[in-house]
């Protein structure tokens, strides 16, 4: 079982189970994951697909009623979506209807701050994530890994304490993905920012993380726990470097074995669709 | 990096679409009233566009056009803002509670393709012979297609936009205002155009079979009077009418959601 756990943790999940009902019965997507973040600290979930991520990312921002296990924020259980956590989605989540300006300014006006200081705080945030000029924009007329730091900015604006991220550059092409690393890094280096990521993809969690929890496939658990020791402030051009490389091919060892049990799971699944592997 | 057409080479496309519609009506009316002229046409049935056009004047100094054009305006007025307010709050409601939308959506949509305006004489008993019975059958054909578009627009928000509001701790009537009810928006759109549809046939139809009020009225006199230049001409103040409403939803539109 993986140690490595802070004591001064701002984030704690405590033995995390989730069941989901299927008419094949009940499926473990989560199984007795437990973890804890330090404050300023970036660390990442990586696992294979349908190793639980998601559903963990769903449980930890409150968006999930149905778990066993508690979380807790600073010391407070979260029995729905807490304030101190901002989350960045996977999928696409601006509002269409919106100027960049008014996506990013959303969570100010929710709290009811005049509207001459939310346009100037959500500017400052806009110029955080490097899209100043683009403030009267709407996100139709913005590229896809713009409308994600639009969002990032978005989350940012309501100064949570911890920033959750659920794969937030899937859709995004390699390059793109490594230059919004390289900002998501700088920000968080900037802002002392708190972040827990979820993703699939090595590169990504070695290049940003300080320490990588891996999971394993079906039922989701915690396999280990890699401490990333590159040096701080990073960039991508930290990708080229031989530790880096190190600590891919450990996480890729870890990675493969349950993304090979994940492969052939999802292959009998299509042969025999009703003898789902549990 | 922006996906945005300029300004100014839109606008040339706009310009361009409009001269070519505009184009091909007068097209089209030169060519009916060559067929009519060269006796392929029946003038008894379809009068000449010339004498269409002609017979506009008329309306004016003898039919008392702009007064029924106002009454029949006016009449479907009353029945968008009534079908709007009411079945976008019925939509809503029957979305939120999933019971009362499986227990009533078959039957509101078998209303949608109901010939409604068949059910006159039922409004006439309640009402009397007056504008009421007009917007009241005007609404109630409305009402189907706005109801239905907004169960479809709410159910159709992205789950991620939901989310995101709950990721932000929203009230449910903070949830319904500043996401559910703005990403619904184009789709209730489609449902009060297609309603406001369905409103100016039933409002004419009914001035019409009543002989009541306004333009549905005054083309049911003409007819009567086998005027069939000036009943073409009335037919056309209609039509002027639907494409008031629809400009004036379409600005509207712009205004609460200028991009969709």
């Amino acid at each position: 079982m993986p140690s490595s756990a802070p004591s001064d943790a701002i984030l704690v999940a405590d033995d995390i189970v989730v069941q989901f009902d299927t008419p094949e019965g009940p499926i473990t997507a989560v199984d007795n994951v437990s973890l804890k973040v330090r404050p300023g600290e970036f660390l990442s979930i990586i696992g294979p697909s349908g190793c639980g991520k998601s559903t963990l990312f769903n449980v930890i921002g409150g968006l999930l009623g149905h778990y066993q296990g508690a979380v807790n924020v600073a010391g407070e259980t979260i029995s729905g979506p807490h304030k101190s956590i901002g989350m960045v989605f996977q999928e696409e989540s601006t509002f269409p209807w919106r100027t960049v300006t008014d996506n990013v300014a959303f969570p100010l006006e929710l709290v009811g701050m005049p509207k001459r200081e939310r346009i100037e705080r959500a500017r400052h945030f806009i110029k955080l994530v490097g899209l100043d000029g683009f403030e009267n924009r709407y996100p139709g007329e913005l590229s896809g890994g713009m409308r994600q730091r639009v969002s990032l900015a978005r989350t940012l604006a309501s100064e949570p304490k911890i920033l959750l991220m659920d794969e937030p550059f899937a859709a995004l092409d390699e390059q793109t993905r490594l230059l919004l690393g390289d900002k998501v890094l700088q920000i968080q280096q900037q802002l002392k920012q708190t972040t827990l990521l979820i993703t699939h993809n090595i590169t990504e969690a070695v290049q940003m993380s300080d320490r990588i929890l891996v999971m394993t496939y079906r039922p989701g658990k915690l396999k280990r726990i890699v401490d990333i020791d590159l040096p701080r402030p990073r960039t991508s051009e930290i990708v080229g470097s031989e530790a880096f490389g190190r600590y891919v091919a450990q996480i890729w060892n870890d990675l493969r074995e349950e993304a090979n049990r994940g492969m052939r799971d999802e292959e009998k699944n299509a042969l025999h669709p009703g003898d789902r592997a549990l | 990096m922006t996906m945005e057409l300029s300004p100014g080479r839109l606008s040339r496309r706009d310009y361009a679409a409009s001269c070519l519609g505009l184009g091909s009506f007068i097209a089209f009316l030169l060519m009916v009233e060559a067929l009519i002229r060269l006796g392929l046409l029946n003038r008894f049935i379809i009068p000449p566009p010339s004498e269409i056009i002609a017979s506009f004047g008329r309306l004016f100094l003898e039919e008392n056009i702009v007064h029924r054009f106002f009454f029949t305006a006016g009449e479907c007025l009353i029945a968008g803002v009534m079908v709007t307010i009411c079945g976008i709050g019925i939509g809503v409601v029957m979305q939120r509670f999933n019971l009362l939308q499986r227990a009533c959506e078959t039957w509101v949509a078998a209303f949608a393709s109901a010939p409604l305006v068949l059910t006159y004489p039922l409004f006439m008993v309640i009402f009397g012979r007056n504008a009421w019975t007009i917007i009241m059958m005007g609404f109630l054909s409305a009402l189907p297609p706005v109801i239905l578009k907004t169960i479809e627009g709410i159910s159709g928000t992205r789950k991620v936009l939901v989310n995101v509001g709950r990721s932000f701790n929203l009230t449910a009537t903070q949830q319904f205002w500043k996401i559910l009810f703005p990403a619904a928006l184009p789709t209730i759109f489609v449902g009060i155009r297609l309603g406001l549809i369905f409103a100016l046939i039933n409002v004419v139809g009914t001035e019409f079979l009543i002989n009541f009020g306004g333009l549905g009225q005054l083309i049911n006199d003409l007819a009567e009077r086998y005027d069939l230049a000036g009943t073409y001409a009335a037919i056309c103040f209609v039509i002027l009418v639907s494409v008031l409403f629809f400009m004036a939803l379409e600005k509207a539109e712009r205004w609460l959601r200028p991009v969709n």
